[in-house]
């Protein structure tokens, strides 16, 4: 059951990225944040695109971290 | 909650480093313009090994004592996420130094060093992998700990201390001395060393707790 649910998500996660490969366009919107991002030749970018990375990293090993605890849970109830 | 508050003051602490360390006002000296921000991301990829390698040769000291095969999963554990560490400084060293020293792998006599004290180590998890009788696998591989860790520390700190080397802190060049380093940078920097520990300690503690439930026999 959950493995036909993550397999409907990944198939319409990437046909969402097809879809915005079509619809690709210059980005010319204004606003605070945008100023922002665009501000110190768009270093903010590549400050984001590394929070984004690290946050992944901490999730996972959150999930991991949790995981394991479960499985040591399950072993102390019957070991 | 309690006993997990050390992960969040890791990620809180690394989400200033990621975020200060590209936005700190730096100086710009020599050849290395804004490549000095990897002072805050390479340097502690060696404090998390040298971390690490110490937790390692402890344990492997206290299985030498009692003989008790926990001591040595623990050693090995220890020994894993520190060669980790250290493939990861190496990659971002070499990195670092194509573009500032003018080649990726180098004669600075701390790069040669450490790929050597790598090798060292990465050899103790293939001697690991090399005996399969338990007891003389944890004696053999904790003997050759001590001895990994006792070359270790000439070869990555002794040595490139006394010879000209290109890194900072070697007999010709200035060290991180109170003097030597920018007030900005240390701003980032010992948050970046607290940071990346405490994350090799949380990756050190969840490789043991798989390690305890994946041998039951050997953890009752």
């Amino acid at each position: 059951m959950i493995n036909k649910a993550f397999s409907f998500c990944l198939t319409l996660a990437l046909l969402c990225i097809s879809v915005l490969a079509n619809a690709q366009q210059q980005n010319t919107e204004k606003g605070p944040i945008n100023e922002f991002f665009r501000s110190n030749d768009k270093i903010y970018v590549i400050v984001g695109v590394l929070v984004i990375i690290f946050i992944g990293i901490v999730l996972f090993l959150i999930r991991l971290d949790r995981k394991i605890g479960k499985l040591e849970e399950k072993e102390r109830n019957n070991p | 909650m309690a006993k997990h508050w050390w992960k969040a003051l890791a990620i809180l602490l690394l989400l200033y480093v990621i975020i200060a360390g590209f936005t700190v006002e730096i100086p710009i000296i020599g050849t290395n313009g804004q490549s000095s921000r990897g002072l805050f991301f390479h340097v502690p990829m060696w404090i998390c090994m040298y971390t690490m390698f110490t937790i390692s040769i402890v344990y492997s000291l206290f299985f030498l004592s009692k003989y008790d095969l926990k001591k040595d999963v623990i050693a090995a554990a220890a020994a894993g996420v520190g060669s980790f560490f250290g493939v990861m400084g190496f990659a971002t060293g070499s990195l670092w130094a194509t573009y500032t020293w003018g080649g990726t792998l180098t004669d600075d006599p701390k790069q040669m060093c450490t790929a050597l004290a790598i090798l060292i180590y990465l050899a103790y998890l293939v001697l690991r992998l090399s005996i399969h009788d338990l007891d003389k696998r944890a004696r053999i591989s904790a003997v050759y700990n001590i001895f990994a860790y006792a070359l270790l520390i000439p070869l990555t700190y002794i040595i490139p201390r006394m010879v000209d080397s290109l890194h900072p802190g070697s007999a010709t060049t200035p060290g991180f001395a109170s003097k030597d380093t920018s007030g900005s940078m240390k701003q980032v920097l010992y948050p970046a060393f607290i940071g990346w520990t405490l994350l090799s300690v949380w990756i050190f503690s969840l490789v043991v707790r798989y390690k305890k439930l994946q041998l039951k026999n050997i953890f009752k």
